[in-house]
């Protein structure tokens, strides 16, 4: 199973970029998103970020990929606020998470995690007198990352032993099964962090 | 490297039996096997050999280590590797795996790099450097789980169960990539045939070390005692 949101290998432009500056403008692209008010501005955005696309040669298949999981809360949210307050502001408030959305998914497709959690590093240090161990927190933040496709096959896991069993979908016998085998991996990643020596 | 185990026996908390009792022996070969039933205490036992598990009575010392009092530094020198290459796999991507043991050398981004290729040239994972970990095949998951543990160089190499996921070709691979490894190997393992060129196999039973000796000969003792016919 293809999980989105992972790097994807490639020498474009943005692909070059450091790190830093991606989640920079990715910073300052969600603190100026309150500034858009009209659809022109919203369909300017868009613009830019599937421009962003086009520039790092990412097919949109994953552009897709990226969104479907909001697809239903971007439903009920562009047809709750076209209700509320009208469809220019409804596509207004749609366009500018779908942008910020692809254009997070764009900085983590075209930046190695390793880079990612470098910069974080980084910026840790600087909260290292409030005792804050800044390796600890991107290996945190690595280990956050890989536990996503985990839990995602953990998930597939349990769905299909109900299904395989006759079972139809309980959510109780989908949490159960999938907490324990998490909470079990999770054991078993920190025997494997200690066992290659990050035990401290 | 001399792997030194001094009456050991130890019982997880909560369980009344002990998991390894009374287990004295010294292990200095190159290939070391230990087969065993399910629940038998192999595991329990490969855990100890780098400090995973400390005995609840005993001692365990490697290269003359204490593996209670010098776990990190015994875990420097000695590399293990899983049954499930998932559990081991702590990185997003292959080649970030890989450079994960290197992190704490004090190495610059070029040199880590530059031994990340190398390892994954040696190991035919250069084309999925960039690929997401949990995309790969059980063969290539485990390969890159080894990658990831020889990168760092250990003296000495633990296995628990390395083939039990694997198909019959990808268990030869690992197979024959262990058996040119210069490294000291002690593998866990229930695959009988992986056992001709190893230089001495343990067979344990309910907690025991019950025999100790060549493959065949502990192999013959094995499946005299599973009841099983050769």
């Amino acid at each position: 199973m293809m999980h989105a949101s992972l790097y994807r290998p490639g020498n474009s432009v943005l692909h070059r970029l450091p790190a830093g500056l991606k989640l920079s403008v990715l910073l300052a692209a969600g603190g100026c998103s309150i500034l858009v008010r009209t659809p022109t501005q919203t369909t300017t955005a868009l613009g830019c970020v599937l421009l962003g696309y086009v520039v790092a040669r990412v097919p949109a298949r994953a552009v897709l990929q990226s969104l479907r999981p909001l697809l239903w809360v971007i439903l009920a949210l562009g047809l709750f606020q076209a209700l509320i307050m009208g469809w220019p502001r409804a596509f207004v408030i749609v366009g500018v998470i779908v942008a910020l959305v692809l254009l997070a998914n764009l900085v983590t497709l075209t930046t190695r995690t390793s880079d990612l959690v470098d910069v974080v590093v980084r910026l840790s240090r600087r909260v290292r007198f409030l005792g804050m161990r800044p390796e600890s927190i991107g290996l945190m933040l690595s280990l956050a990352i890989r536990a996503v496709s985990l839990v995602a096959e953990l998930a597939d896991r349990v769905r299909e032993a109900q299904q395989a069993r006759g079972h139809t979908i309980s959510p109780r016998a989908f949490a159960v099964p999938l907490i324990v085998g998490a909470l079990r991996r999770a054991d078993e990643i920190g025997d494997a962090l200690a066992a290659r020596g990050y035990d401290d | 490297m001399l792997i030194d185990i001094n009456d050991v026996s130890h019982r997880y908390p909560g369980r009344a039996k002990p998991v390894v009792d009374d287990l004295s022996v010294r292990l200095d070969e190159r290939r070391i096997a230990v087969i065993g039933a399910n629940g038998s205490g192999k595991s329990t036992f490969a855990r100890m050999l780098n400090g995973l598990v400390i005995p609840s009575v005993g001692s365990v010392n490697i290269d003359g280590l204490h593996t209670s009092r010098h776990g990190s530094q015994i875990r420097k020198k000695v590399g293990f590797c899983f049954t499930d290459p998932d559990s081991q796999i702590v990185m997003p991507t292959v080649a970030e795996d890989v450079a994960f043991g290197l992190r704490r050398r004090g190495w610059s981004k070029a040199e880590i790099a530059a031994r990340v290729d190398d390892q994954l040239a040696t190991y035919g994972l250069e084309r999925h450097a960039e690929h997401a970990a949990h995309l790969l095949s059980g063969g290539q998951k485990q390969l890159l789980a080894l990658a990831s543990i020889l990168v760092t160089e250990p003296d000495l190499l633990i296995m628990d169960e390395p083939t039990t996921l694997l198909d019959l070709r990808n268990t030869r691979m690992v197979a024959d990539l262990v058996s040119g490894l210069p490294q000291q190997v002690v593998m866990v393992t229930h695959d009988l045939d992986l056992l001709a060129d190893f230089d001495r196999v343990l067979v344990f039973d309910q907690a025991r070390l019950v025999h100790d000796g060549p493959p065949a000969e502990a192999v013959a003792f094995y499946r005299a005692l599973m009841g099983v016919d050769a």
